[in-house]
């Protein structure tokens, strides 16, 4: 029985640190739909891109973890802005399907461009963190571990503070309510989608470099699966919603992590794509979601 | 009228024969290499795939990126009849696309309540959970793969591509047809004009089901092996880069796209990361420049001789 409640420990553990890595890319994945109603389907080869400047800072230019994750941060930032302003904004009041076929196109394009920049490979990731493992009572918690959530969770934080207090923050959350009463109200709306997008794209870098750290190993199409799952994680939260995203992240991770502790670990990404469909099916809205009657 | 479209219809069934007349003569005297063989079914293959999508996702105005796990079952439908079964091929062709329909009309009933980006994502997840089923089923081979006879001819291919285009275009011009159309257009007017959209929608998803599965049938038996991880969620974007770079709603542009997309990659296969860098690109050029595809809903066709010979029916009277 003991070792049950081992087991399952260890695997909330687990489920944690991957449920962070989810949770920061959902975020950016939610704020760009609840800004411009787009799924923004590069966003996950933006975590690739962040991860590859992670790797940079720390192997070429041999900086320590968090100067590190601040350049990839930056970078990616950057990055997400050049995408939205290149590919997304003249399509701003085109139909949803050309948008996400856009979309498609821009994921395309970062993960074979990527391919041909920096060759298909896997590259590997310094240890930046000592190898310290504790052990409490069995379960085994990796220096990696406590360092993944903490910086996840400061960054909540940071993202929480940003949005519900500062002024850029409540331009977004205008934005996303009503865009044209924003613009009526002499918010700048460009503006504001590129800081969503910039501030989006920083979350999903660190996430990138975090799982870098974490997996040790990172190549051109390590964001299309964590991307796709990391939707999921928005979807299931209900998309739009900051919470949410959080919550969809935390919850993905632990039961992507209980079903590989069963033993399944090839059926993890079906369960993932189950619960999706599930949601959509059941609760299109999201655990948070609000149902909005659609009008005619 | 009558004449008009007759006329036309003479053009494309001879234009037809001639190509299958060329390549098969091409074949028989053996001076086809094989790579433009294998070329050329694929393009067969592809026109299936991309004119059954483009009745989801053109005409009816669904939009689905999950054909390549209708592919799938069709595909190990049929190399399962084959293989275990032992069964004809063209048993195991229908039996492939049989099924394949039954997943879409059940994959159909739940999703079709979904809109948009919604059932996009669904169709998605749907088409990744069809390939890691596939993927832990020890009896069709894994992950490594499931080897299938080569069965498939020239004949074959491009007989079943033609047979399946003329089903499509036939649906697409019945009274079936325009009322997808009508959902394309606006699904709430649709609804109040007493179109029931629901059937309409699952018809549209069976009937492209069960030729995305015909397809899988066609390259089970042709390819010698298939594996799950061909029909990852790449080959249904694949399919609908095709789709939407011929345009969306035109059949004879999903033809186009599949001919043109199945040359270009067929000619940059030694480089595949351009390959795609390049698809990438023109992906986005394209929704920005002209959203619609290179024919939009419009159809190309042979009207222009066909005006030209109204021209001399009427001088001549």
């Amino acid at each position: 029985m003991g070792n049950v409640t081992e087991q399952v420990l260890q695997q909330i553990v687990n489920g944690l640190s991957l449920g962070s890595i989810y949770a920061l890319v959902a975020l950016g994945y939610t704020m760009v739909y609840g800004i411009i109603k787009l799924i923004n389907f590069a966003h996950g080869d933006v975590m690739m891109v962040g991860a590859y400047a992670g790797w940079f800072a720390t192997t070429t230019l041999h900086l320590s973890f968090i100067p590190a994750l601040l350049i990839a941060m930056v970078v990616s930032a950057i990055l997400g802005v050049l995408i939205e302003r290149i590919a997304y904004k003249p399509l701003r009041n085109a139909t949803r399907i050309a948008s996400l076929i856009t979309a498609i196109g821009v994921s395309f394009f970062l993960e074979y461009g990527g391919m041909l920049v920096v060759s298909p490979q896997m590259r590997t990731y310094p240890p930046v963190f000592p190898d310290t493992i504790w052990n409490v009572g069995g379960i085994i918690i990796k220096y990696g571990d406590i360092v993944m959530i903490l910086t996840s969770i400061i960054l909540m934080i940071l993202l929480h503070v940003i949005v519900k207090y500062s002024k850029i923050g409540k331009a977004m959350r205008a934005v996303s309510f009503d865009n044209e009463a924003a613009l009526l109200m002499g918010i700048n709306v460009n503006n504001t989608i590129s800081a969503t997008f910039a501030i989006g794209s920083a979350l999903a870098a660190a996430a990138g470099v975090l799982m870098g750290v974490y997996f040790n190993t990172i190549n051109p199409l390590m964001g299309i699966i964590p991307g796709l799952k990391a939707f999921v994680a928005a979807v299931l939260g209900g998309i739009g919603i900051i919470p949410g995203a959080m919550v969809g992240g935390f919850f993905l991770g632990l039961t992507e992590s209980f079903v590989s502790g069963l033993g399944a670990s090839t059926w993890r990404d079906a369960v993932a794509f189950l619960i999706l469909i599930l949601v959509l099916i059941i609760k299109p809205s999201g655990l948070f979601g609000k149902n909005i009657r659609e009008k005619v | 009228m009558g004449k008009r479209i007759n006329r036309q219809s003479v053009v494309t069934l001879l234009g037809v024969l001639l190509v299958y007349a060329i390549v098969q003569g091409s074949i028989l005297m053996d001076i086809l290499p094989p790579f433009i063989a294998l070329t050329l079914i694929q393009v067969c293959i592809f026109i299936i795939l991309s004119t059954s999508l483009n009745l989801i996702n053109g005409i009816t105005g669904q939009f689905s990126i999950g054909h390549a796990g209708f592919m799938a079952i069709g595909a190990y439908m049929a190399a399962i009849v084959v293989v275990k079964f032992q069964g004809p091929l063209m048993l195991a062709l229908l039996a492939g696309a049989l099924v394949s329909a039954l997943a879409g009309f059940l994959i159909g009933l739940p999703t079709l309540r979904l809109k948009g980006d919604y059932l996009a994502i669904a169709t998605l997840g749907f088409g990744e959970i069809v390939r890691i089923i596939f993927l832990n089923m020890e009896y069709v081979g894994g992950a490594s793969g499931f080897s299938v006879p080569k069965t498939i001819t020239w004949t074959w291919a491009f007989w079943l591509m033609v047979i399946s285009v003329i089903i499509i275009r036939n649906f697409i011009y019945s009274t079936h047809g325009r009322a997808c159309i009508s959902i394309r257009e606006n699904e709430i007017a649709a609804d109040v004009m007493g179109i029931n959209t629901t059937k309409y929608k699952i018809m549209a998803f069976t009937i492209g089901a069960f030729f995305a599965g015909l397809a899988g049938g066609i390259y089970a038996n042709y390819l010698y092996i298939i594996q799950p991880l061909t029909f990852s969620f790449l080959k249904s974007f694949d399919i609908l880069v095709m789709v939407v770079l011929g345009g969306l709603g035109s059949l004879t542009g999903s033809i186009l796209g599949a001919v043109v997309m199945t040359v270009v990659s067929a000619a940059l296969s030694g480089w595949p990361e351009w390959r795609l860098v390049i698809t990438a690109i023109l992906l986005i050029v394209m929704m920005i420049f002209r959203p619609k595809g290179l024919l939009g809903t419009k159809e190309f066709s042979l009207s222009f001789l066909g005006k030209k010979g109204e021209k001399n029916a009427s001088s001549k009277d």
